[in-house]
């Protein structure tokens, strides 16, 4: 039996083992070329309509960009809002090439539209990739025909022209305009071809590279009503949804008759639902005039359920399933490079080691909420969705709708990590509301969102590696025990045969087994990277020390010579990731200062959604095993420009501190089916007393543009895990980290 | 039940049950926005608002205990002078990722500074380790917090800081 890679799907946007075709193309078009400027676009060519924001007075000159008389600029943001900074970043790409004066820039939420912008979608770090060619040709198709307007006004060449901070010159005769004066004009002309409109030479650029604050932070500051949770509609009423504790379980009997009687209950029913974990499910909707009189008449609610076959797993049966793997071959080999047996048999040393990372959620702070209101055959949606697209489909799935008359309104995301690419409580608000014939908002509580998110799988790894007399790495061998049926890895519980060191070690074998799962899985801010990255970066330290060297120029030995190898995208550079690890050991000082007793730095990199980074942590142990990590290094690699570099340093911080804090804080248990923690107790994000100071540094090399609201999160945890090891010589193989084992 | 309730200055007749959070009150009766629900334990500090100048979890305050007290939350907290340095700083440091949790993070520094006009790291952490920022820009809300503090001057709103 083989191993089906994941194929690409909209629901399950960046747990994907292979990307799409297009994207492949897209990419491998930049290495052939270098990593000069592509010219392969892959959104639909813009289309002239009439943007929401035109106002009287205002030109619409594309999809993205509208100009008022005043010479105010609007520009349309497409991708939902979720943290990432993107309704700043990608205008600043088409302010760039318009050639506008940030100041004139107001910025709009675009509608989903795709004959418009294309895909719209937060995820998988791949807002740069995919709009940094098409965002600025946008911005410089408008510009061409900002100067043709002018041009055709002065009657001179348009060869003749320049512009300048959002007004068109005339050189030669001294006469200049404002886009303002000649939008309308240019609103008439045709479309240029996106792939021959000139661009500008990066070293003219003004914005990108510019330090930008996020656009709508003065709005956030004052508590203005941006996120989907602030939504109100006129006449709405309120709702909270009680699914069984147990994942796929069904409603038997339920008290609603009870509940309806309650002060401000509107009304109280049993959804049917379906088997789909991804769609509605069964469950119970109440329905009253404020949250709170919901929420209290959810406290009355008594239902019997039918738990289903899922009541039988647990956290503690998925490990006795694992453990019994241990000793057996893998159900699927993934890959197998020359002969690891004979290897193993002939090492010097053979190292064993197993691996384990849990479940766990995403808890963004905004719990899934949604406001839905259908009136016969249209529904309309105010959703914090990362994935608006996927949303629109599954609703009018549900409902039984033309997709046309599915109306998805995005908004700010208070936070989003994954979870919102799953679009549940969309369809969850929108049957509530046609049921309850009214515009709804449906808000979920924090448990509700804890004991009901789409998980990043726990995996367990069993390893055997060989080293010969030099301490060189001569065979890997590698057990991966994830969850999955019939070949197929449940949702982000895949890994990819690339990962280095693969490519790397001549003898190397990886297989995986699977066990069944009932308990829905999802992609958790750089999925798999996120669990993969501390077992692979956290055993090659291992091996280091086994070996006698040091563990960052073991890597960079390992790495070898510069190339690339297969991998994501357009495949994994050794010498880009071989690039940030040197500048990571210059600006931490590695192995240049004397540390205290049960002090120790660490380091890791990884290759994650084309991102490459760095990492080294120093970390402090007390003697009653506490740990305090004084500080971190991170060192990127995301192509040739780092667009905004306040939001870029901001994101890295918060991608490491994630990471940080998946490792020292986070686990999902799992008993008879269902989630035991609750709340943000026994489910903690780090704090502010954990958060240690984040240094970022960036290399840019010769490459596109890629994201980062992933890449920094990786090495984190096997940088902080490599640390604890040079501080106490005691290894971390499992999260989160048990710092009783840390005692001195 | 009807309470007359005073917030950012303003009074306001509600009519709501006793035990009603102040979060759902301020939220979905007086329709102020600003205050987050994310944890409904107090256990996350999105919600947090000033009752007769403390810093309170808005969740876990019902309305019935609110009394005669003011009542300020993010959006009235501007007009103080300890608020508007907080907002200008937030700014100038560039904090905001998603932006969820950053009203309950202001209301709380707000508190702090009103009481401690030169916090210290430890008073610091003391007073905001109960803020969650699920985003994690805790360095910039603790140099935000004491560049607010300092009474330096922030240059103009949104000004870009020094890049990465």
């Amino acid at each position: 039996m083989t191993l089906q890679d994941q194929s690409f799907q909209p629901q399950a946007l960046f747990n994907v083992a292979k990307l799409p075709t297009s994207r492949r193309a897209f990419l491998k078009a930049g290495a052939a070329a270098g990593g000069g400027l592509l010219l392969t676009l892959t959104v639909p060519l813009l289309v002239k309509a009439a943007a929401g924001a035109a106002s009287a007075g205002a030109s619409t000159l594309n999809a993205y960009v509208t100009i008022a008389a005043d010479n105010s600029v609007t520009i349309m943001s497409k991708n939902p809002e979720i943290g990432q900074g993107i309704k700043t970043m990608l205008p600043m790409l088409i302010a760039e090439e318009l050639d506008v004066a940030w100041s004139q820039v107001r910025i709009d939420q675009a509608p989903l539209d795709a004959a418009k912008y294309g895909r719209q979608f937060a995820g998988g770090s791949q807002a740069t990739p995919l709009n940094w060619e098409p965002c600025r040709r946008a911005g410089a198709a408008a510009r061409q025909m900002l100067i043709a307007a002018a041009a055709a006004q002065w009657n001179v060449p348009a060869s003749e022209c320049t512009t300048s901070e959002g007004r068109v010159l005339h050189q030669s005769s001294g006469r200049s305009v404002t886009y303002g004066a000649v939008a309308e004009r240019a609103s008439t002309l045709p479309v240029p071809d996106l792939a021959k409109v000139a661009v500008k030479d990066p070293k003219n650029y003004t914005i990108i590279g510019r330090s930008t604050p996020g656009y709508d932070s003065p709005k956030v500051v004052k508590g203005e009503p941006l996120f989907g949770i602030d939504h109100e509609v006129p006449g709405m009423l309120y709702a909270v949804f009680q699914k069984c504790p147990v994942f796929g379980g069904k409603v038997v009997t339920a008290n609603v008759n009870d509940l309806k009687k309650m002060t401000g209950v509107r009304d109280a029913f049993v959804v049917e639902g379906g088997s789909d974990l991804h769609g509605l499910m069964p469950g119970v909707a109440i329905v009253a005039d404020s949250w709170w009189r919901a929420s209290k008449a959810r406290e009355k609610l008594e239902v019997t359920w039918d738990e289903g076959a899922t009541a039988a797993q647990s956290s503690a049966g998925f490990a006795k399933q694992a453990a019994a793997f241990r000793g057996q071959a893998p159900q699927n080999s993934l890959r197998n490079d020359g002969d690891v047996a004979a290897a193993l048999s002939s090492a010097a040393q053979v190292v064993e080691a197993d691996y384990h990372y849990p479940f766990i959620a995403h808890a963004p702070l905004e719990p899934m909420n949604c406001t839905a209101h259908v009136e016969g055959v249209k529904v309309t949606l105010w959703a914090p969705t990362q994935n608006p697209g996927p949303g629109r489909t599954l609703v009018a799935k549900t409902l039984g709708l033309d997709e046309s008359k599915v109306i998805v309104n995005m908004t700010r995301c208070g936070g989003g990590f994954g979870r919102r690419l799953d679009s549940d409580f969309m369809a969850e608000a929108a049957w509530i509301s046609k049921v309850a014939g009214a515009p709804v908002k449906l808000v979920w509580n924090r448990t509700d969102d804890m004991q009901h998110d789409f998980y990043r799988p726990a995996g367990w790894h069993f390893f055997k590696a060989g080293l010969d007399a030099d301490g060189k790495l001569i065979a890997w061998q590698q057990h991966f025990v994830s969850f999955g049926k019939n070949g197929n890895y449940a949702r982000s519980a895949n890994m990819e045969s690339t990962i280095f060191p693969a490519g790397r070690v001549p003898n190397l074998s990886m297989g995986v087994s699977l066990m069944p799962l009932g308990v829905p899985t999802g992609p958790l801010r750089a999925p798999g990277s996120n669990a993969l990255a501390f077992v692979f970066q956290s055993f090659i330290d291992e091996l280091a020390h086994k070996a006698g060297k040091d563990p960052l120029q073991f890597q960079i030995d390992l790495l070898g010579k510069p190339e690339m190898l297969p991998g994501r995208g357009a495949g994994f550079h050794t010498g880009r990731a071989r690039g940030v690890m040197e500048k990571v050991r210059e600006v931490s000082g590695w192995g240049q200062r004397k540390l205290p007793e049960r002090t120790g730095m660490g380091v890791a990199f990884y290759y994650s959604h084309l991102g490459y980074f760095a990492e080294v942590v120093e970390a402090a142990v007390g003697n009653d095993g506490q740990i305090k990590i004084n500080k971190v290094w991170a060192v990127g690699d995301v192509g040739s420009h780092v667009i905004n570099p306040t939001a870029a340093e901001n994101m890295a911080q918060g991608g490491v501190l994630d990471g940080l804090g998946e490792a020292l804080n986070q686990k999902i248990t799992i008993d008879k089916g269902r989630v035991v923690e609750a709340n943000f107790d026994s489910f903690q994000p780090l704090r502010l007393t954990q958060a240690a100071p984040v240094e970022v540094h960036f290399v840019t090399t010769d490459n596109p543009p890629t994201g980062l609201g992933e890449p920094p999160l990786p090495p984190a945890i096997p940088a902080l895990c490599n640390a604890i090891f040079a501080a106490t010589g005691k290894r971390i193989r499992s999260l989160p980290i048990d710092t009783a084992l840390l005692k001195a | 039940m009807h309470y007359a309730l005073t917030i950012n200055g303003k009074s306001h007749d509600v009519d709501v049950d006793a035990d009603t959070p102040l979060l759902w009150v301020l939220r979905d009766a007086v329709k102020l926005k600003g205050t987050k629900f994310g944890c409904g334990a107090g256990l996350c500090g999105a919600c947090t608002v000033h009752i007769g100048g403390q810093a309170v979890r808005a969740c876990q305050t019902a309305v019935s205990d609110v009394g005669n007290h003011a009542v300020t939350t993010i959006e009235g907290i501007g007009e103080t002078a300890v608020g508007a340095r907080l907002q200008k700083a937030w700014l100038a440091v560039d904090v905001v990722q998603c932006g969820y949790c950053q009203a309950g993070q202001i209301m709380t520094a707000a508190a702090l500074l009103t009481q401690n006009k030169s916090p210290s790291d430890a008073d610091i952490d003391a007073a905001m380790d109960g803020n969650i920022c699920r985003c994690a820009t805790y360095s910039r809300i603790r140099q935000a917090i004491k560049q607010a503090a300092s009474g330096a001057d922030f240059g103009a709103n949104g000004q870009p800081r020094k890049g990465a």
